[in-house]
């Protein structure tokens, strides 16, 4: 695992600076100021209703903030709209997966490449020149890359709607990775999971932060305690729309009012055992 | 060697100076960058590797073992899924003039060290993480172990222990070594005759602990041809390398037959997907154990309940005539133009896409061997046209020694000895085999071997006999044969797989030496009878809780009762009960090949057994299963006593 203290020469990758969203008159998070750096797995964690969706809403544009800056490599993207982002190399997963059911699971990894064509529709919808050639292009390796990565290789050409969900949660991981993203935004990642599917997708998100082949930088949203401490190399604990702490587990874990946030809520070392 | 060796295939000459390395250089050195010698699915395309990349690996690692310190007659251990790397490494250590030893991927960390401590293992290749683990748990009880190689980088990024060393840097220190000494490999390649021992090969034991087979580069490749012999294989054929190279038949296929012969050894892409791979090869050959040919069984027959009525019209019709016309043939009686035509239409209709799902669409032999199959499989495979043939052998003779003839085939036979092997009766009914293939003996276990042993014969432990045609009958182990009620002796195996004919019943186990009446315990496929609860709206969970419904237990029982037909009334099982749990290797109750364990199983089920015996209707489990992990599970239940009613 990368050391923290490494990590501080390391440039920033995304920056939120003095962020709020309200809803009317529900305030889901206030003067929320992070930074992410290049290379680390930073998590976001914090109880039922803290505003944690609302904050990764806000950053891959799907809403926008009413006040405060966002920042994407060095560039304010506040204006950018989702697809702009992800063009930009952001990509995302959902708490319930968004995976298309009827289409194959390489057809949905595929699909995750779409911004990466540059042709236009009309030569897309002839199939010549540019989009062929292109498409062959893309086709080749990355898709495989990542079915090797995540071990699917045996329901490649299975339709995603029948597969189980721990799968499908694997599929949109996949098609997510297939962006070739800087950023990966995973939200809750694990919800749902059993336990060997639990260690199977920790197993996969170090691989993709850590491998040389990818090496992408996890915005991760969740509730598992002992994986977020165990995976993470700066942990964000929101409470209320607010900032609790920002730092590494060890001393997020110490933190009075981290455990004040938690009680009665579960012990907040427990793993799923 | 005897004149007739001579000038058979691709004039190979078997003599006592030709070793597996010997010939392994020769044919590469023919076939060169020609011919494909082995492909891998990797990324999902069919990857080739010609027989001058072969070489080129094996060279490179030979010489890299070699750089490491591996002197003639060290021992270089192997674990992983079947693909280019593995056999690349058990060829590149008997080349560099090691010994190889292969253990089957899933063994535990227990067997793990056991077979490494025994061998005295100087090098072992793992695949990649999880083999590496489980080496290096086990590194500091084995002091012989010097280097743990791993080939696969998949989350071996943090790995920085002295002793791992990844492939491509052995195969950079073996390239460094060729540079200073160019000629090393050849003359490394040249030592040695056939008589040394090539491969330590630990059977699976049923009984005890594993013991270390020794055998030479001449029992292998004598093997080899001598099987070819009845079947020839030819330099086009496909092959398709899935099931474990620690099991003796894999090693025949892939070392004996395939480097005689020249042909295309191909790896699928992971375990899971094997069945998948070998249809999208075909291959020409192939040889299993029972228990994939019963698992295609299954779901053929699984997929028929499934289908639509004019499909299932369909595959009644079809399967008709392929039993009538299989039974035709294996009564050797000619069969009618008529019969022929339908044949012909069935196989057009039906069989044909059958076979094709089945991978099985141009496979010309067929083996099957390891441990019994059921004449009801056997009519099954041959109704549908595949020349399915049982094969008889064991580790000791470096495969196999009896096997079927195309044409010549009984369901209840293993058939005729195979050229160069003798094979008498003795008087205690005993199976015993002379061959050049027989093995050198057991490592560090002389007693072992002189059992094993006698005056050149090698002792089988089987009870069998000749049938009138002078096909061999192998009755079962000579201490599982069990005694009826009346005083005949009777073998559980035949009972067993006659049970597990039925689709529900995935493993199944007969007790009833010198007792009153014969019972089973069985295991129900998950699958398959989850699919037929949930099709009745049954609930259930979990297997424990599936196995446990009284309606499955009337399925089970309907399954017994067709077994029991036609057997005679001392024979015909009485009572049983469904296991709460399936049988596994892990729990020691079936060797890694799936052979069940019956000492153990006795002792383990006692309960159960006694159960069995005495006038109750349930029995009570209260046991702890513990898992790899460390963690343990309570588990609690009852199992019911079932009377099968006549």
């Amino acid at each position: 695992m990368i050391e923290s203290n490494e990590l501080n020469d390391k440039e920033i990758l995304l920056e939120l600076e003095h962020i709020h969203m309200s809803f009317g008159k529900v305030k889901a998070i206030a003067d929320i100021s992070l930074q992410i750096k290049k290379g680390e797995i930073h998590s976001v964690i914090g109880p039922n209703g803290a505003g944690k969706t609302v904050m990764m809403n806000c950053i891959n544009g799907l809403y926008r903030p009413q006040k405060g800056n966002i920042f994407f490599k060095g560039q304010k993207i506040n204006h950018l709209k989702p697809y702009e982002r992800a063009a930009q190399g952001m990509a995302r997963t959902f708490q319930k997966v968004e995976v298309f059911g009827g289409m194959t699971v390489l057809d949905n990894i595929r699909l995750g490449r779409h911004t990466h064509y540059k042709s236009g529709l009309l030569s897309g919808l002839l199939y010549m020149g540019k989009t062929a050639e292109e498409e062959k292009k893309h086709r080749e390796f990355i898709e495989e890359e990542i079915i090797d990565l995540l071990e699917i290789e045996q329901i490649r050409h299975k339709p995603v709607g029948m597969l189980p969900y721990g799968l499908q949660k694997r599929v949109e991981l996949g098609r997510a990775l297939a962006l070739e993203p800087d950023i990966l935004i995973l939200d809750e990642p694990l919800a749902g999971l059993n336990l060997e599917e639990v260690e199977d997708m920790a197993r996969f998100i170090l691989d993709i932060n850590e491998e040389e082949r990818w090496k992408v930088t996890c915005l991760l949203v969740e509730h598992d305690m002992g994986v977020v401490m165990d995976l993470s190399d700066n942990v964000f604990v929101l409470n209320f729309g607010n900032m609790i702490i920002d730092g590494p587990p060890a001393d997020v874990q110490e933190n009075p009012d981290v455990v004040k946030a938690y009680l009665g809520e579960e012990d907040l070392y427990a793993t799923r055992r | 060697m005897r004149q007739e060796d001579k000038n058979r295939k691709n004039g190979i000459e078997i003599n006592d100076d030709l070793t597996i390395p010997k010939l392994f250089h020769r044919q590469a050195l023919k076939y060169g960058d020609g011919r494909v010698a082995m492909r891998e699915k990797e990324f999902g395309i069919w990857r080739p590797i010609t027989w001058k990349g072969y070489h080129d690996n094996v060279k490179q690692i030979a010489l890299g073992l070699v750089a490491l310190g591996l002197e003639n007659g060290d021992k270089v251990s192997m674990i992983g899924d079947n693909r280019p790397e593995g056999l690349w490494a058990e060829m590149a250590a008997i080349c560099a003039g090691g010994v190889g030893v292969w253990l089957f991927q899933d063994c535990l960390i227990e067997e793990v060290k056991y077979i490494l401590d025994h061998s005295d293992t100087k090098f072992l290749f793992g695949e990649g993480q999880e083999e590496v683990d489980k080496a290096m748990s086990v590194f500091k009880e084995c002091p012989k172990l010097k280097k743990i190689i791993w080939d696969n980088p998949k989350g071996m990024r943090n790995y920085h222990e002295d002793y791992l060393i990844s492939l491509e840097e052995v195969k950079a220190l073996g390239r460094k070594l060729d540079e200073e000494q160019p000629d090393l490999f050849e003359k490394l390649v040249n030592q040695g005759v056939g008589e040394e021992v090539a491969l330590l090969f630990y059977t699976s034991g049923t009984t005890s602990l594993p013991k270390g087979a020794l055998l030479s580069h001449n029992n292998m490749l004598t093997m080899g041809m001598h099987l070819m012999d009845v079947d020839p294989c030819k330099e086009t054929d496909d092959y398709v390398s899935y099931l474990p190279f620690a099991w003796i038949g894999e090693q025949m296929m892939s070392i004996s037959c395939g480097l005689q012969i020249g042909y295309t050894i191909n790896f699928p892409e992971e375990p899971e997907t094997a069945q998948e791979n070998i249809r999208e090869i075909g291959p020409h050959v192939m040889f299993a154990p029972p228990r994939m040919y019963e698992e295609m069984t299954r779901k053929v027959q699984v997929k028929y309940l499934d289908s639509t009525w004019i499909k299932r019209k369909f595959y009644e019709w079809s399967t008709k005539i392929g039993y009538r016309t299989a039974n035709l043939k294996f009564e050797k009686k000619p069969i009618s133009l008529f019969w022929k035509a339908l044949d012909w239409l069935a196989y057009v209709t039906v069989q044909k896409k059958l076979k094709d799902h089945l991978g099985l669409s141009r496979v010309r032999n067929a083996y099957t061997g390891g441990a019994a199959m059921g004449p009801d499989h056997f009519r099954f495979f041959h109704a549908m046209g595949v020349n399915l043939k049982q094969i008889y052998g064991q580790t000791e003779v470096a495969g196999i020694s009896v096997v079927h003839r195309s044409g010549d085939i009984k369901f209840d036979t293993v058939g005729h000895p195979i050229p160069g092997t003798e094979i008498k009766i003795t008087e205690d009914g005993e199976i015993i085999t002379k061959s050049s293939s027989v093995f050198k003996g057991y490592y560090k276990n002389p007693e072992a071997t002189a059992e094993a042993i006698k005056d050149g014969w090698l002792h089988s432990d089987d009870k069998g006999f000749m049938d009138d045609d002078g096909h061999l009958v192998v009755f079962d182990r000579t201490k599982d044969v069990f005694t009826l009620k009346d005083g005949r002796p009777f073998s559980p195996q035949y009972l067993e797989t006659r049970l597990k004919f039925s689709p529900y019943i995935k493993d199944s186990w007969v007790i009833g030496d010198k007792r009153d009446y014969i019972t089973a315990v069985l295991c129900i496929d998950y699958a398959v009878v989850g699919k037929w609860a949930d099709d009745k709206k049954l609930n259930y969970t979990s297997y424990p809780e599936l196995s446990q419904k009284i309606e499955v237990y009337e399925l089970v029982a309907q399954q017994i009762r067709d077994a029991n037909k036609d057997l005679p009334d001392p024979a015909k099982v009485i009572k049983f009960t469904n296991l709460y749990k399936e049988l596994d290797a892990d729990d020691d109750e079936l060797t890694r090949t799936r052979k069940l364990r019956r000492a153990f199983v006795e002792k383990r089920y006692a309960e159960i057994l006694d159960a069995l015996y005495s006038d109750v209707d349930t029995v009570h489990i209260d046991t702890v299963i513990k898992y790899e992990d460390g963690h343990e599970a309570h588990i609690k239940t009852d199992m019911r006593i079932i009377e099968v009613s006549k």
